[in-house]
Parts: structure tokens; C-alpha cells; sequence
């Protein structure tokens, strides 16, 4: 089955996504409309934990492109954590540790924003 | 294994099946974990730019998938009757242009050419347009 899901958190004022399953073309909307919920209600503090995400492909990686720049200018940003090996190698691949912040734990990439608040 | 193919609908909640079908394959004819995955992202690529600029979504229309056994190869050809796009004429982008300019779209042919090793096109619009992936198996 190509099942997807996204849990919601918030840890003050950082929002959480945690993916789970396969990102891919079909499942890829269901991420952009996550971002457009957090965007139309102004929360760009965004942390993406992708610790149960088991694959992505360029439909998925192009919905981080869509929103990074939206949420850079309001003064926020979009910070990836718990990255398995296979899913960090397709962002690699393309360079997307240039534009976008990885860590190792969701806590981690947290901390950065409640510091820099 | 020599040769073996997978018809499905143009939908996107069938590249699940593609990828297994692929996976399968590549994994029987000897590839490491690392490569099956690289060879069954190339695929998928293939397919969602078949089902997106070749059949604009029509769920009507067919993509074959064909996975071939060659000496120290495997050879995918993915075939669709859309409307002929030839994505090789594409350049790929350079990425710390295209990261530092938030652009977007395009990124499945750049994935495509750096997970294979070679991707051809043989393209006859509205008849039959092939995709030709190759993976060459690790000495």
C-alpha cells in the first residue's frame, strides 16, 4: 500500500510534522496541504521529523521547494530531522543540504528556533 | 530471469506497484539494497512524468514496464502512447542555481541521469515513446 500519514505537533511556538510511509507523486498533495494549513495560519516555524518516512521522490522533495521560500520570508524556516540514510541520500543528491537544515533529532532542530526566538 | 513486464493504469497510487515490481527485479539480479532503491526511484521518476506530461493525468491510458536481464546489466524500458515528450533535450539544472532560487519542478529527469547509468529516449508522439534506464551491476 503507498500510505502516507503526517502527525501534528507543536512544541511552543515550532510546529512539528512527522511523516510517515511513502512520499511520493500521489501522496505528495496530502503534504502540500499540511504546509498550506500551517502557512494560511501564519506558523512558520517548521520543524519536518522524517523518522518513519520510508521514501521519497522529486514530487515529494518539490513541495519543500514550493514553501521554503514563502516561509523564510516571514521570517521563519523549514528544518528536516531523524533522516533515514536512503532518504537523506536522494536530498544529497540533489544538494538540498545547501538550502535546508538537517538534524540529527527532532529536539535539536526545536532548540534552534525556541534559541534563536 | 531474462525479461518480465508490469501494465498499469496511468494513476499515481499504482507507482507503488511499480517500485515493488522493479525492486523485486533488480534484487534477483544481484543488486545491494543501496542500488535496488536508486533503480526503483529512477523508475518511479519515469513513470510520474509519463502520468503527469504524457497522459495529463488520463487514467484511461497504459504504461508497460519491462525489466530485462543483461550481462552484468539490468535494462528497464517503460513505454507510454502519450504525447511525445523528449525530456533529453531538457538541461539539467545547475542546483546550487536552482536551490538558491527556490525554483521548482524539473528534478525527476536530474534524478533520473544521476541514479542511472545511462537513460535514453526513443520518442514517436501519440504512438510509442520509450524510456531506457540502465543500471549497471557492481563489480
Amino acid at each position: 500500500m503507498s500510505e502516507f500519514k503526517i502527525a501534528l505537533r507543536e512544541h511552543d511556538t515550532v510546529h512539528v510534522l512527522e511523516l510517515k510511509g511513502y512520499l511520493d507523486a500521489h501522496t505528495a498533495p496530502t503534504l502540500e496541504e499540511a504546509f498550506q494549513t500551517l502557512l494560511k495560519n501564519q506558523r512558520y516555524n517548521i520543524v519536518v521529523n522524517c523518522k518513519d518516512l520510508s521514501y521519497i521522490s522529486s514530487a515529494g522533495l518539490g513541495v519543500f521547494m514550493a514553501y521554503i521560500e514563502d516561509v523564510r520570508k516571514n521570517k521563519g524556516d523549514i528544518k528536516l530531522s531523524n533522516m533515514s540514510a536512503k532518504v537523506f541520500n536522494v536530498f544529497d543528491l540533489l544538494g538540498f543540504p545547501l538550502l535546508y537544515e538537517i538534524t540529527k533529532d527532532e529536539q535539536d532542530a526545536v532548540q534552534k528556533f525556541l534559541a534563536a526566538k | 530471469m531474462g525479461k518480465r513486464t508490469i501494465h498499469i493504469e496511468s494513476r499515481t497510487e499504482r507507482l507503488v506497484a511499480v517500485r515493488e515490481f522493479v525492486s523485486v527485479a533488480a534484487r534477483e539480479s544481484g543488486f545491494p539494497d543501496d542500488e535496488v532503491s536508486k533503480i526503483a526511484l529512477a523508475v518511479d521518476e519515469a513513470c510520474t512524468n509519463i502520468i503527469k506530461h504524457a497522459y495529463k493525468f488520463d487514467p484511461t491510458k497504459e504504461i508497460s514496464v519491462t525489466v530485462k536481464n543483461k550481462t552484468g546489466a539490468l535494462e528497464i524500458v517503460i513505454t507510454d502512447t502519450g504525447i511525445g515528450f523528449d525530456p533529453s533535450r531538457l538541461q539539467s539544472p545547475d542546483m546550487k542555481e536552482y536551490l538558491t532560487h527556490y525554483r521548482h519542478g524539473g528534478l525527476g529527469v536530474y534524478l533520473m541521469k544521476s541514479l542511472m547509468d545511462k537513460v535514453a529516449y526513443k520518442i514517436n508522439a501519440g504512438r510509442r515513446n520509450e524510456v531506457h534506464l540502465t543500471k549497471y551491476l557492481p563489480r
